[in-house]
């Protein structure tokens, strides 16, 4: 473990304000909780031994690490015990299997239909549960049959003074392709040239599945891809919130890739976002904004949070005449990426989500929004309101026409 | 646009007009003030503050050679007598109209007290502390007329000794001829798969209806008429008002709530009430985010930076609080070659114990020299130098992070933290005006 992570275990006190914090620990007694399984249990965590598996009842939102008044990278010591545990045991085929989602994207997308119906079909659900382990009512999407890597390979963004790279993350590409049309239309009504790079997964979902090898791979792969842009200086947005804070972040932090590509991009990486209000501040967004009739609840996702950027969506939505945001006071979804489709954790997922699904319920809102795309369709699942990345409420407001 | 045109092109993001770094009572007290008369605050903080590690009460002035009764009529005489403590700076006309407005905020728990009284209420340990305002689920522990107490132990709650605490109650010095008896007993409620719990864990069983039952069920043919019921601090977690209330009357005795070890869920429910009127007031809490870095000019403040992944983030502001406690929280700084510093701005120290004086005394609660130290202010509460001049024009300190006092010795830490707090924002608010 590298010290900055491991070293600051000695800074904790015990005071226990990240238990109280923990919505996973409120709603299970098999998570004792993040000081108990981090900077307590950490200490016997020696000569690859790993004390018990609470660790793996995780989820890794890290609320704890942002709690903490004295800087414990809990859920970073956390995540490096998980990978522990698993490297002690092996990691199980499921947590292989949806821990690639762009393996996942490249089967089920040419044959959409069959798998939508197969990720929709009861019996078959069942057999899932049964032989894999992934929840029969686990949030799933949809195959989106088309990628939007291919529609930005035939987009021709138009040319335009200045240039911003785009990294759309899996759940765009194979499930969401109308959401990157958007952010791209947005961009570009901001006099931007978008340039969509190839690009594969960041391997965010195999370091909270204890994979380091796997994530670390892919992680390469995809700054490799990415570095020649950020040395041209190029600034680099990503509406998926956690995959842009593991390119920020958690890939030099946790999984210690440190060279030179992985440094670059992370100091051009930006949430969308937070683009778009750095962009206002400098008096440099289109502010054209159609009045919109439209209450929207804002459910701010817990690695959106980790970016420490405030809520930047919501100064957004504050520039759009007439419209009402809501700012939840809620934490976790209870999805954290695949942790609420697991078959062993998918009751605690919806446990941790239930005051989250219940103030949409009450709310009557026709949308609600949401950074994060596994939280988006977790929302859905749980509220039954449809939830929208803050791109489509700005899209809408700029009158920009729908894909 | 190239990278060297788009970091230029780069001005600092959302000004606002008060920026307030700290989370703890003072910072959200200030940001909660200052939001509410209509400004916009960001707060930023490296993590949660001591709220949630600290009782919900009050503490204005405890002690002072002896128990104060009166901290109205104490506190004139206290600030002539220690000149350099945060006192000194807040007439007791400022204290008052803090409790008034903090009273008001947290109508939801119903705060009882004011600063012309202290109640004697039991702390954890059961040492009867004198303190200005408690919250309702804590009215009925005044100990000065005193009474017939039991205290309630849980079985699986760790860290609250019941027996231990009605002991040292007994021993409560109290002003009046009234006397306390007080004896201790222990329910052990069903928990299912969990044998133990934090505080939070029994605070969450005690919103549920079932479990209330049951602890009643056990608990009402064990108790003497004329007894007052003192519970640890986990009768509910937002709902404790109602828990007590409903507990009373199915009880038919009075029932109050005795401070836990942390975590302090009566401190999460201030947290809580506070960061909330926060939000619907349009603030910003940023919480995960130390300031790493100043940008001062000309005598002023112009920006604070936060640590955050990827690259630091800057906050622009009018105005800055600074409210990031004391040695226990990191405000202060004491480094392995004995020198003292403030953590953020690197402020001139006042108080600091002189190289040949001790910095500290032998007992862990005597009056430590070192605990001083700390940041002297005006009577805007802005930072000044040993000349007593403002370091910034706009640079204001709340809280722990002042000079002068000595808290757990005067009963005065959340006094200090919530006056300093509002005072603060007074001053901001008259400049803005």
């Amino acid at each position: 473990m590298t010290e900055p992570v491991r070293a600051s275990l000695d800074h904790c006190v015990k005071c226990t304000i990240c238990e109280t914090f923990c919505p996973y620990a409120r709603v299970t007694p098999l998570f004792p909780g993040p000081k108990y399984v981090g900077p307590q249990a950490e200490r016997y965590r020696t000569g690859g031994a790993s004390p018990d598996a609470s660790v793996d009842y995780c989820s890794g939102c890290g609320i704890c690490t942002n709690v903490c008044p004295q800087g414990v990278k809990i859920a970073e010591i956390n995540s490096r015990a998980r990978a522990q545990l698993w490297e002690e045991r092996g990691v199980p085929l499921r947590n292989q299997l949806i821990a690639r989602p762009s393996l996942l994207g490249r089967l089920g997308t040419p044959v959409a239909p069959l798998a939508n119906w197969t990720l929709r079909n009861r019996p078959l659900r069942w057999i899932g549960e049964r032989t894999l382990g992934v929840h029969r009512k686990g949030a799933v999407p949809r195959f989106a049959g088309r990628t939007f890597q291919r529609w930005a390979r035939k987009h021709v963004s138009p040319p335009a003074e200045r240039t911003v790279v785009y990294f759309h993350n899996c759940g765009t590409n194979y499930y969401e392709p109308s959401v990157g049309r958007m952010v791209v239309d947005v961009l570009e009504h901001n006099g931007f040239h978008v340039v969509v790079p190839p690009q594969d997964c960041c391997g965010l979902p195999l370091l909270s599945n204890g994979n380091f090898a796997a994530a670390r791979a892919y992680v390469r792969r995809l700054v490799a891809n990415l570095a020649p842009y950020a040395r041209e200086g190029l600034p680099i947005v990503a509406n998926s919130t956690s995959c842009g804070l593991m390119l920020k972040r958690e890939a030099r932090e946790i999984l210690d890739v440190e060279d030179e590509d992985a440094v670059a991009v992370s100091e051009v990486m930006y949430d969308l976002c937070e683009f778009l209000l750095l962009l206002h501040e400098q008096g440099e967004l289109r502010t054209d904004f159609r009045p919109l009739e439209l209450t929207v609840p804002y459910h701010a996702p817990c690695q959106q949070q980790g970016h420490g950027i405030g809520k930047p969506a919501l100064d957004l939505f504050a520039l759009v005449p007439r419209l009402q945001a809501i700012e939840l006071d809620t934490d976790c979804c209870g999805i954290a990426g695949t942790y609420g489709i697991k078959k062993e954790k998918y009751e605690i997922g919806m446990a941790v989500g239930e005051r989250l699904f219940g103030l949409l319920r009450e709310s009557d809102a026709e949308i609600a929004a949401c950074d994060s795309e596994t939280c988006r369709w977790q929302i859905e699942h749980g509220s039954g309101v449809h939830a929208v990345h803050p791109v489509e409420v700005l899209h809408r407001a700029y009158g920009l026409q729908a894909a | 646009m190239t990278a060297a045109g788009w970091r230029a092109a780069r001005v600092e993001p959302a000004a606002y007009d008060t920026v307030v770094i700290g989370a703890g009572l003072a910072g959200l007290t200030a940001a909660l003030r200052l939001a509410e008369a209509g400004q916009r605050v960001a707060v930023l903080a490296k993590g949660v503050g001591a709220t949630h590690l600290s009782p919900a009460t009050i503490d204005v002035l405890g002690y002072e050679d002896g128990v104060v009764a009166s901290p109205a009529q104490a506190l004139p005489g206290f600030a002539s007598a220690h000149p350099e403590h945060p006192y000194g700076r807040l007439s007791v006309d400022v204290i008052r109209a803090a409790l008034d407005w903090f009273r008001e905020r947290l109508e939801g728990h119903g705060y009882r007290g004011g600063l012309d009284e202290n109640m004697l209420v039991p702390t954890a340990v059961g040492a009867a502390k004198p303190t200005a305002l408690v919250p309702e689920t804590m009215a009925a522990a005044d100990l000065r007329r005193g009474g017939r107490f039991v205290f309630v132990g849980l079985r699986g709650l760790k860290d609250f000794y019941p027996a231990y605490l009605a002991g040292n109650v007994t021993r409560a010095q109290l002003p009046g001829r009234g006397s306390v008896a007080a004896r201790a007993l222990e329910l052990a409620p069903t928990l299912g798969v969990q044998r133990d719990l934090g505080s939070l864990g029994f605070a969450q069983r005690f919103e549920d209806a079932g479990f209330r039952a049951s602890v009643v069920a056990d608990l009402r043919p064990r108790l003497v008429t004329g007894e007052v019921v003192g519970f640890p601090a986990v009768l509910g977690v937002g709902r404790a008002r109602e828990v007590c209330q409903e507990l009373e009357a199915r009880l038919d005795h009075p029932v109050f709530e005795v401070p836990t070890l942390p975590p302090s869920i009566q401190g999460q429910r201030v947290f809580e009430t506070m960061t909330g009127g926060l939000r619907r007031a349009g603030g910003r809490l940023v919480v995960g985010s130390a300031v790493g870095e100043v940008r001062t000019s000309n005598g002023r403040v112009e920006a604070v930076l936060t640590e955050t992944a990827g690259r630091p983030i800057a906050y622009r502001a009018g105005s800055f609080v600074l409210a990031t406690g004391g040695f226990a929280s990191g405000g202060l700084e004491l480094d392995a070659s004995g020198r003292i510093s403030e953590t953020v701005f690197d402020l001139p120290l006042s108080g600091v114990p002189a190289p040949n004086e001790p910095r500290l005394a032998r007992e862990y609660f005597d009056d430590q020299p070192i605990s001083r130290a700390g940041i002297a202010v005006d009577e805007k509460m802005r930072a000044v130098n040993g000349d007593s001049e403002p370091v910034y024009e706009n640079l204001h300190v709340a809280g722990a992070t002042l000079a002068g006092a000595v808290p757990w010795r005067e009963a005065s830490g959340n006094g200090i933290s919530l006056s300093s707090g509002y005072a603060a924002a007074e001053a901001i608010l008259e400049v803005a005006s």
